[in-house]
């Protein structure tokens, strides 16, 4: 059973496609990499899932539920149930580029928010959750009352990174975490996100780390405009790889 | 200026006796209006940035005509205007309403604080950054919660300074509610002179007073950003509601240091 | 006939009250340049003198600092002709209100002023200095240019509270629009319908105005890229 299937997704910005047809899998324990270069749709792909782009044609399903969709303007497609997509998306916890921190709530409410005014959970079992999940990703509690802008853009993250584990997703999704980081910074996300794929969860991640999506992933997919050009076990895509575009695109970023 | 201080000092303060009065009744009027307009102006607000013209298009003509006025015209409009009417005169209620000065002038405030700070708060709103609305939809806020976890918290701390402006410039304005036959400092600074012919010293005196209650305002909202603000402030800065003390690593703080050179 | 033939008086006094605006704003961007200047001078005395100026202003409400310096200034010029064992000269209403709002609001664009100058990048006065304009010429040719952009939201604003404040003119008894409308009603008992008048008529100076400063920043800002939001 397939916990995140996307079939055939095709996303359009008035006369240009961005994404032609892409769809992916997702069982239990995947963490599946999406590379490719930038304007080849990596990111779209991945904010359609959770509908913060709407596709213009596909279908997604979250443990067997398909996300009823309808037909709105521009030909793009509409969540038809609101409470079914919001039950989704907390489902679906994403970590962003830029963090995307609330900006006014410390660490801690940063982390409880969500549990306690969408998944309901009582004040005290969120605050204990929420510390778990830091110490977890590496923060310790003299963090937990300061402000997202006092901190490292690398703890910021962290934070991003606790604030998706509290909701207890089915799955979660990156988006190029690491980009926004200062190079020494990127280690301990890597670190925090490896820690999290060895415990088996789901993950889809969009990145241009190549060692993490080599190393870490089970799944990678390459994507060239708007297509999936090449996908397969990690090993086998970086090390046997069949398609030319892909070899160029991995020449280019091998330093 | 001792003669006026020695006359007039209660009903400058609070009361001439009969009424509320001087800076009491200055401070009331302030306090009145500000509540009302500050409650209203919160959802009209939201009706301001909302993508429905519907709610969108009223709330800005309501702005657009209030701002666009000068609130001594407003307050001739409630205070004469309206009792004029007919419409109001034949009305038991309205009659009763609009015939006290102190009712018109307080209506009239209200609406006009309440259109300033409408718009102040539409452009918080519109101020909040992208990515955290964004990070809201996507961990499942209705736009209910979003509203009231993540916009409106982070919109009305952002708003605070411009605010602020408008709480002291409302003060001003209740300057002109002795048109309206209202007790305020004012007023009895007006008595006063009439009574003195000492025009300096009495109006000095009114001077003096809304001198010091706008130090006063300025102040405990200096405060105040200083508490609800303190996610936008520099990091090294101690919590004590006063000075921003810089702390290096050498002060005796030593837990804001360490942190730092934990990540 | 809808204004009872009080149209021409009516347009009368809006002249009056955009004459009494425009002056006072004349008034006021003088006086408010040379408080900026005051603010940000080396001397201590002057920025002393200059800081009060401003912080006093700016506590007071216009309609009280209106009633002292209207009548202090009668008396001041009282004091003087005698003095001089000259006629007494009455100030008239306007002139009183013209200084009287100028000088209020000289407080307002002096904080203006101060702000814009502040915001102009010091590499341009530098280079000024360094390619061999005098201090003359680095003001009227770089700084002043440049500062005028960032004045201009703070400028714009002003002006608008100022073109309603003049309503309160209308207290130490200059004719202008609100005045002939309150008249005007009393005397037809169509007090409501002539307020209504005044209002309109202050609606459509603060339109314009608002016109006419979008054009304005529209001028100031070339060669500026702003961001597309």
């Amino acid at each position: 059973m397939y916990k995140l299937t996307v079939e055939d997704l095709h996303k359009r910005y008035g006369a240009h496609e961005v994404l032609k047809g892409v769809s992916l899998k997702a069982k239990a324990g995947d963490v599946i990499s999406i590379i490719g270069s930038s304007g080849s749709g990596k990111s779209t792909f991945l904010r359609c899932i959770n509908f913060l782009e709407k596709p213009n044609s596909g279908v997604i399903a979250l443990n067997g539920e398909t996300v009823r969709l309808q037909a709105g303007k521009n030909g793009e497609l509409h969540p038809a149930d609101h409470k079914q997509l919001q039950r989704i998306r907390t489902k679906l916890a994403m970590v962003f580029q830029h963090f995307n921190l609330w900006g006014h709530m410390t660490v801690l409410e940063n982390v409880t928010e969500a549990p306690i005014h969408v998944l309901g959970v009582s004040r005290e079992e969120a605050r204990h959750k929420a510390i778990d999940y830091l110490r977890k990703v590496g923060l310790d509690e003299r963090t937990y009352k300061m402000y997202p802008s006092h901190l490292s853009g690398g703890q910021q993250q962290r934070v991003a990174i606790a604030r998706a584990l509290a909701v207890e997703p089915e799955v979660m999704l990156f988006d190029e975490p690491t980009s926004a980081l200062d190079p020494e910074l990127v280690g301990e996300v890597l670190h925090v996100m490896q820690d999290l794929a060895e415990e088996g969860r789901t993950m889809v991640v969009v990145t241009h780390e190549m060692g993490f999506a080599r190393n870490v992933s089970t799944h990678t997919l390459f994507l060239h405009q708007g297509l999936v050009e090449e996908e397969g076990d990690p090993e086998q895509v970086f090390t046997q790889t069949k398609s030319e575009r892909l070899r160029q695109f991995l020449s280019g970023s091998l330093k | 200026m001792i003669d006026i201080i020695q006359q007039f000092w209660r009903a400058f303060l609070w009361s001439d006796g009969y009424r509320m009065t001087g800076v009491a009744m200055t401070l009331w009027l302030l306090a009145v209006s500000i509540s009302f307009g500050f409650v209203l102006s919160v959802p009209l607000a939201v009706a301001r940035v909302s993508a429905h013209k519907c709610y969108a298009w009223p709330v800005w003509l309501f702005t657009y005509v209030f701002r666009g006025t000068p609130l001594y015209v407003q307050l001739l409009l409630f205070y004469s205007g309206l009792y004029s009417l007919d419409v109001v005169r034949d009305h038991q209620l309205l009659n009763a309403f609009f015939r006290d000065g102190l009712n018109c002038t307080l209506l009239s405030f209200a609406l006009n604080t309440c259109a300033y700070t409408t718009e102040i708060f539409a452009g918080a709103i519109k101020a909040t950054p992208h990515g955290e609305i964004e990070a809201g939809r996507a961990y499942g806020m209705t736009p209910f919660t979003l509203y009231r976890c993540v916009i409106l918290p982070s919109a009305l701390r952002r708003a605070l300074p411009a605010y602020s402006n408008e709480v002291i410039l409302m003060l001003h304005a209740t300057s002109v509610a002795f048109v309206a036959t209202v007790p305020d400092i004012l007023k009895i600074a007006r008595d006063a002179n009439s009574a003195t012919y000492d025009t300096f010293d009495a109006y000095g005196l009114a001077a003096l007073l809304y001198l010091c209650i706008s130090f006063i305002l300025v102040a405990l909202f200096r405060r105040a950003e200083w508490r609800l603000l303190a996610h936008l402030r520099p990091m090294n800065t101690e919590h004590d509601g006063h000075r921003q003390r810089d702390l290096s690593p050498s002060s005796k703080n030593k837990d804001v240091a360490n942190v730092q050179t934990h990540g | 006939m809808i204004l009872d033939g009080f149209g021409p008086l009516i347009l009368a006094g809006t002249w009056v009250t955009i004459e009494l605006a425009v002056l006072s704003l004349l008034v006021a961007f003088v006086i408010g340049l040379i408080g900026a200047g005051g603010k940000m001078s080396s001397n201590p005395l002057i920025k002393a003198i200059a800081t009060l100026y401003t912080t006093l202003i700016r506590g007071v409400p216009d309609l009280v600092l209106m009633l002292l310096i209207f009548y202090s200034l009668q008396i001041g010029m009282n004091n003087i002709t005698e003095a001089l064992h000259a006629p007494q000269i009455d100030l008239d209403p306007m002139t009183s209100g013209v200084l009287t709002l100028g000088f209020i609001y000289g407080a307002y664009f002096a904080e203006t002023f101060r702000g814009a100058f502040l915001s102009v990048p010091k590499g341009q006065i530098e280079a000024g200095i360094a390619y061999g304009l005098s201090s003359w010429q680095v003001f009227h040719r770089v700084q002043f240019p440049q500062m005028m952009r960032f004045a201009l939201p703070g400028i714009s604003n002003n002006w608008q509270v100022m073109l309603k404040a003049t309503a309160l003119v209308s207290i130490i008894g200059l004719a202008d629009v609100i005045k002939i409308a309150i008249d005007a009603g009393r005397s037809t008992y169509r007090v409501f319908f002539f307020t209504l008048v005044a209002a309109v008529v202050y609606l459509v100076l603060t339109t314009l105005s608002h016109v006419v400063l979008v054009w304005l920043e529209r001028h100031y800002s070339a060669g500026v890229r702003e961001a597309e939001l």
